[in-house]
């Protein structure tokens, strides 16, 4: 779908939320709501950027660091991958206590998230960094570049454009998941919508409005990569010339 | 002490019986999920006013969570004088809302069909449901096999959503086991690992499956 | 250390180079004097390429040494033991070479500009106005001083050539090396990159190792012509010598090849 699609479905999606936050059986359930909301949007936004830390740092230590760390970061991937976001979250919810640790909900809710989008993140960043053309690596080292410098200045540079997409999905998967940190008791959006529910049964009103403004979180997202991808490429122009 | 084996073993049995719950609701919600998502595909394909309505739908459901859609399918069914008790409430969920992602699976396995066989069924007449039947599926499904397992495995692991509404499946009955001795380290670990296993294992599995199809179809 | 004139400043001595149970490179014995300009030539898969390749540290070497400018490259001595060298050392030696490549592989996220100054910034450590005016001289050079501030995509093939010369040359190197760079070109932009090369060979005196397919250019220009075949050299001399009474059967079979095919 075109940017502007996009767009235009975002806008009519916010007009729909506050033409029914006018009508009376919507009316009042629509500033709890908007509170939930406000925490889903925090708690996916600190846990896409710790996901964003996890994945390039575990992809890059997979892919360039010694034996330990790369065992370290295949496993990482592995685990966190392998189990479901939720088994994470009452993993680190229920157990971590027993360990002497004890961490505020929200703080449990983005490390697990984070931990378990950064390690799908790391396979995307994997793969950026792979597609960059042989040529490059060869072109910097014949101009006596370190490894390091390699990766900083010219091969991660190319591979973000190609990052930028996969990540989107990922961070739309992460949104997705917020949902599940109502279950560990965090007044975000799912929570406010069961604790609604359950006090007026109003469940089609409500889960109406959940829907529209979850449909809402989520085209913002995928616009703003979107405008990263453009950016992104109006600074690495490509192609072969004539 | 910050690992009880003696527990450990104790609750296994109880885990093991709860593994088939979970077992049960992954198949039945991947029936569901493989035969709607074909349904979806084909409708998507048809006239845009058959396709329209789909594509919001199958949209809609694929931005929003599954936990969502679990409560919507539970609390709302009840209002249409439908009421469904959770396993069932749980596993269509689990159908719905793979069954988008399986559509657009099966998707580009169709896209992938060259337009000549659509072509060549119009000019020997066959129907339309011949033409699926016979031709295009048989086609189209094998390369997409390894796709679709992936979303087997990706349904199994959101089993656990289910325990919100009280489903007894792996995650609901380790949360019943930690709230009744206060020990939940070896009840959810022990999930954990259960998971862990049967997601490497079927990793291989879909390996394997692809290695088949492909030797099949060798070009 | 060695800086006497007859010191080569390249030498390949007995290198070998092995793909698998292929053996692409055998032996090979090759001396390069400072300022001499050599072109390669022969069949595809003789290992001339690979001899560009295994200079620059591209692959690595089964057998032999490569000595650049009185050192060793691919190796140190270690208690009187030669040990394969380690990355330092390696970077320390080959910042004397540089190379352009047959497909350019400009940095497609840097200007032109950008491009030539990337590596004196970053390796060397240059400050970047100094950067900035040394790569504007070397476009200028080039002939390309209009377009520093272009994108490689939107260069022609022969202006993204140019540019990978003096991004090249910005590095000051003693050897340079091309490897087929005018093979990926349209024809009537390969007369202005070995427009550029010439004018390279004569105000510099800069070592020149070239793997080429261009006979007319590499007879008028080039002190020596290395045949190839199989990994080996099957002649070397004076272009001359090479092109007018080649002593080999095979040097003979090959040029009556290329020569009369086209």
């Amino acid at each position: 779908m075109g940017l502007r699609s996009i767009i235009a479905l975002l806008l009519a999606t916010i007009g729909l939320v506050v033409f029914l936050s006018t009508l009376e059986p919507f009316r009042i359930f629509v500033p709890g709501l908007l509170g939930g909301a406000w925490m889903t949007v925090r708690i996916a936004a600190l846990g896409s950027l710790l996901a964003v830390v996890f994945g390039v740092a575990s992809a890059l230590s997979a892919l360039y660091g010694p034996a330990p760390l790369r065992w370290l970061a295949r496993t990482y991937v592995e685990i966190f991958r392998g189990t479901s976001a939720l088994v994470q979250l009452f993993w680190l919810f229920f157990v971590l206590p027993d360990f002497g640790i004890s961490l505020e909900p929200f703080t449990v809710a983005v490390l697990a998230l984070g931990l378990n989008v950064g390690a799908y993140g790391a396979e995307v960043v994997r793969a950026a960094i792979q597609t960059v053309p042989r040529g490059q690596w060869e072109a910097a080292t014949a101009v006596n570049m370190t490894q390091g410098q390699m990766l900083r200045r010219i091969i991660l540079p190319q591979a973000v454009l190609t990052m930028i997409p996969p990540w989107g999905n990922l961070f739309i998967e992460l949104l997705k998941s917020t949902a599940l940190v109502s279950l560990i008791t965090i007044s975000d959006l799912s929570f406010m919508a069961q604790e609604m529910n359950q006090t007026t049964m109003k469940t089609i009103d409500i889960f109406t409005l959940v829907l529209l403004i979850y449909l809402a979180i989520s085209l913002t997202i995928t616009i703003a990569m979107r405008l990263l991808e453009n950016a992104a490429s109006r600074g690495l122009a490509r192609g072969r010339a004539h | 002490m910050l690992w009880d084996w003696g527990y450990a073993l104790e609750i296994l049995p109880v885990l093991a019986k709860a593994a088939i719950v979970t077992i049960e609701a992954t198949f039945l919600g991947f029936l569901i999920a493989a035969s709607l998502g074909l349904v979806f595909a084909i409708m998507r394909m048809s006239g845009p006013l058959v396709a329209g309505p789909v594509t919001l739908l199958v949209e809609l459901v694929r931005s929003t969570p599954l936990l969502i859609q679990i409560f919507f399918l539970y609390f709302v069914l009840p209002k249409f004088g439908v009421t469904l008790d959770a396993f069932t409430a749980g596993v269509l969920a689990l159908g719905l809302h793979y069954a988008t992602y399986c559509s657009e699976v099966y998707r580009a396995g169709l896209e992938n069909i060259p337009r000549g066989q659509w072509e060549a069924s119009t000019a020997l007449n066959l129907s339309s449901f011949t033409t699926f039947k016979d031709i295009i599926l048989p086609q189209a499904i094998p390369p997409i096999v390894p796709a679709l397992g992936n979303y087997l495995v990706a349904l199994f692991k959101e089993t656990p959503l289910l325990s919100a509404i009280a489903v007894l499946e792996l995650m609901q009955t380790a949360k019943i086991l930690g709230s009744e001795t206060f020990r939940y380290v070896e009840p959810i670990t022990l999930v954990g690992v259960i998971f862990l296993i049967m997601s490497l294992v079927s990793a291989v599995g879909i390996r394997w499956v692809e290695r088949a199809l492909n030797r099949r179809t060798a070009r | 250390m060695n800086s006497s004139d007859a010191t080569p400043m390249v030498r390949f001595e007995n290198v070998t180079k092995r793909y698998g149970s292929l053996t692409v490179i055998d032996g090979l014995d090759l001396s390069i004097g400072r300022g001499e300009k050599v072109a390669m030539i022969g069949p595809s898969g003789s290992g001339k390429t690979t001899v560009l390749r295994m200079l620059m540290t591209l692959e690595r070497i089964d057998g032999g040494v490569i000595w650049v400018d009185g050192e060793r490259l691919t190796h140190v001595e270690r208690n009187g033991r030669l040990v394969p060298a380690d990355t330092n050392h390696l970077r320390r030696v080959r910042g004397k070479i540089g190379m352009v490549f047959q497909h350019f592989n400009l940095f497609p996220h840097m200007t032109a500009l950008k491009n030539c100054m990337e590596a004196p910034v970053t390796v060397l450590g240059m400050k970047k106005r100094e950067a900035e005016e040394r790569a504007a001289e070397l476009l200028a050079m080039v002939g390309l001083a209009d377009k520093k501030d272009h994108f490689p995509s939107q260069l022609s093939g022969g202006q993204q050539q140019r540019v990978a010369i003096a991004r090249a040359c910005a590095m000051r190197p003693k050897v340079m090396l091309f490897d087929e760079v005018t093979s990926a070109l349209d024809p009537e932009l390969v007369g202005e990159v070995l427009n550029v090369i010439r004018k390279l060979g004569a105000e510099h005196d800069l070592t020149m190792l070239m793997v080429t397919h261009q006979m007319g250019f590499a007879k008028e220009f080039a002190d020596r012509i290395s045949f190839f075949h199989r990994g080996k050299i099957e002649e070397d001399g004076k272009p001359a010598d090479i092109f007018g009474n080649p002593k080999n059967e095979r040097t003979r079979q090959f040029l009556h090849a290329v020569l009369d095919a086209g």
